[in-house]
């Protein structure tokens, strides 16, 4: 089966169906052959020996946030993921799929428009359009688009490690290397290689249940995409931050992660004074285009807002 | 007009295309046997071939709840599902959740709430009410709101959607 799939443009592996679904609608994906891995036995939660968690592919958005280990253990997770689509959606979006979504660059979605991703050399229509939507970290004169997903967010946070299956057997990819910057080939998302399937994604057992926060800004409060997004989890001993996580949405093609501005806050007091130089760093060399350049801004107070909403949360 | 740039993959032209085939659906307790191509969505499946109109298209692509359904007791959106997917399981439109005569007490709610003017989105509004109601996660008024959040209704009667959903909460204990 792993075989067929191997063609990029001929096979597409079905899961929940919302995003490809929508993308055939539009012409974007136009796949000969859709293999339906819904009857795969990579439905459920399990307890690893290490004290983590292995969340199977298609296990859906909903039943992975409301599950109690998940709830219990990875709250950030939790929060996250409902931060996004619908309920509907949710019940039907599953985990492998949620990594594998694409980009909601309105170009990219209009088949009318050049796009570099969709039809690599045609150019870019976001550069000198309408990019509100677009990235201002670690963009190309290639693509500025941004990753859409919240779920990934908190999962390159946690360290996730995402397990998959393939024509040449298995292999693991961490959360930090699977996701890619655009560079000048905009059109591969991510590592996965043509007929690799996604079978679980792996949760270290350090899951930041204390303190943590996900805070996600957009044009409405409820079933729309981040313009901007802060995950955080921190570990603190009298009042000492000793472990710090920090990752961006809606900013990079890939969810932001600097573990250097994550070690300026260890050993520091949990106050907003330490916060100046973590902001800088972590949104150095960032890049404002036409109509997205109030992100920028935006990333700088929510990064500080989300550290502070972490602290204050006594779980 | 003639573009000058590639900007789309050319469809594969010598495709076959696959004939339409046998795809069974269990809808509101009916097997309903139907020839449809494969890559019909459930949402078309239901409104174009097994004739039952009542589940509405707004968007098509996810964005507004009109084609909410139940699969197995959850809602989800029949726009982005292909029909052929679903024949394993037990899918529920708005015409399968009164009993005959009797509305179902969201129905009656919806009624007695004044919770909708044109109508167009209320299949699909009920529907994901009885989802909210048996997944449980909602208590506040607040919480309804963002569960309801996957359903658009463009004339505005949220307030009354609220207040019909919470009345229901309260009243009994659920049905499916
Ligand atoms: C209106 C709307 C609003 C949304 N809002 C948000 C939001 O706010 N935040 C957010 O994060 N997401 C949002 N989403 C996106 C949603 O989360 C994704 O569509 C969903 O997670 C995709 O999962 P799926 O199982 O349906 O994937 P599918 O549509 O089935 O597949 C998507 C892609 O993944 C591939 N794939 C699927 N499973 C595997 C696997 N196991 N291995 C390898 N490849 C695989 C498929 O081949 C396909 O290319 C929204 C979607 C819609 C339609
Ligand atoms: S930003 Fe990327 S996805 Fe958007 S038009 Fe440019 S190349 Fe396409
Ligand atoms: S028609 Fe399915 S969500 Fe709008
Ligand atoms: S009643 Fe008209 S759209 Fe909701």
């Amino acid at each position: 089966m792993l075989t067929e799939a191997t063609d990029p443009i001929a096979t597409r592996f079905i899961a929940g169906g919302t995003n490809l679904l929508d993308l055939m609608k539009q012409q974007v994906e136009q796949p000969a052959k859709l293999v339906d891995i819904n009857r795969l036995p990579l439905s459920a939660i399990t307890e690893l020996p290490n004290g983590g968690l292995r969340l199977g592919a298609l296990v859906t958005n909903a039943d992975t946030a409301y599950h109690p280990l998940v709830q219990g253990r990875y709250p950030l997770l939790a929060q996250t993921i409902l931060a996004g689509a619908s309920p509907q959606l949710r019940n039907k979006a599953t985990n492998g799929g949620n990594l594998m979504q694409r980009t909601r660059c309105y170009y990219f979605y209009d088949v009318a428009t050049p796009c570099n991703k969709r039809m690599p050399g045609s150019g870019c229509g976001a550069l000198g359009g309408y990019n509100r939507v677009c990235g201002i970290l670690g963009t190309s004169e290639s693509c500025i688009a941004t990753h859409p997903s919240d779920m990934c967010v908190a999962l390159a946070a946690l360290e996730a490690v995402v397990q998959v299956s393939g024509p040449h057997g298995e292999r693991t990819i961490p959360m930090a290397d699977f996701h890619r910057l655009p560079g000048n080939e905009p059109h591969r998302d991510n590592t996965l290689l043509p007929g690799e399937l996604i079978t679980a994604i792996d949760l270290p057992a350090q899951g930041f249940a204390q303190h943590y926060t996900y805070l996600k800004l957009r044009d409405r409060t409820s079933y729309a995409f981040a313009l901007v997004s802060v995950a955080v989890g921190l570990e603190l001993t009298d009042g000492l931050i000793t472990q710090a996580r920090l990752a961006l949405g809606g900013v990079a093609h890939k969810p932001w992660r600097r573990p250097a501005a994550e070690a300026m806050l260890v050993g520091q007091p949990a106050e907003p004074e330490t916060y100046r130089a973590v902001v800088q760093s972590l949104l150095a060399g960032s890049r404002g285009y036409d109509h997205n350049a109030f992100k920028i801004e935006l990333a700088e107070r929510a990064i500080v807002q989300a550290l502070s909403q972490a602290l204050n949360r006594s779980a | 007009m003639t573009t000058t740039f590639p900007i789309n993959p050319p469809a594969p032209a010598a495709l076959l295309l696959p004939e339409p085939g046998p795809v069974t659906l269990h809808v509101n307790g009916q097997s309903i046997a139907l020839t449809i191509a494969p890559w019909t969505t459930l949402l078309d499946a239901l409104r174009e071939h097994a004739h039952l109109s009542g589940t509405k298209k707004g968007c098509d692509h996810g964005q507004c709840g009109a084609c909410t359904v139940l699969m197995n007791g959850t809602r989800i959106n029949s726009c982005l599902s292909l029909a052929v997917m679903h024949q394993d399981d037990e899918i529920t439109t708005i015409e399968g959740l009164a009993h005959g005569d009797e509305l179902h007490p969201l129905q009656q709610a919806f009624i007695d709430h004044d919770a909708f003017q044109c109508g167009y989105c209320t299949p699909g509004q009920l529907c994901s009410a009885v989802g909210l109601l048996s997944e449980g996660h909602a208590r506040t008024a607040e919480e309804i709101r963002e569960l309801m959040s996957g359903n658009i209704c463009r004339c505005a009667a949220y307030p009354h959607i609220v207040s019909a959903i919470q009345e229901v909460m309260h009243a009994q204990p659920l049905r499916p």
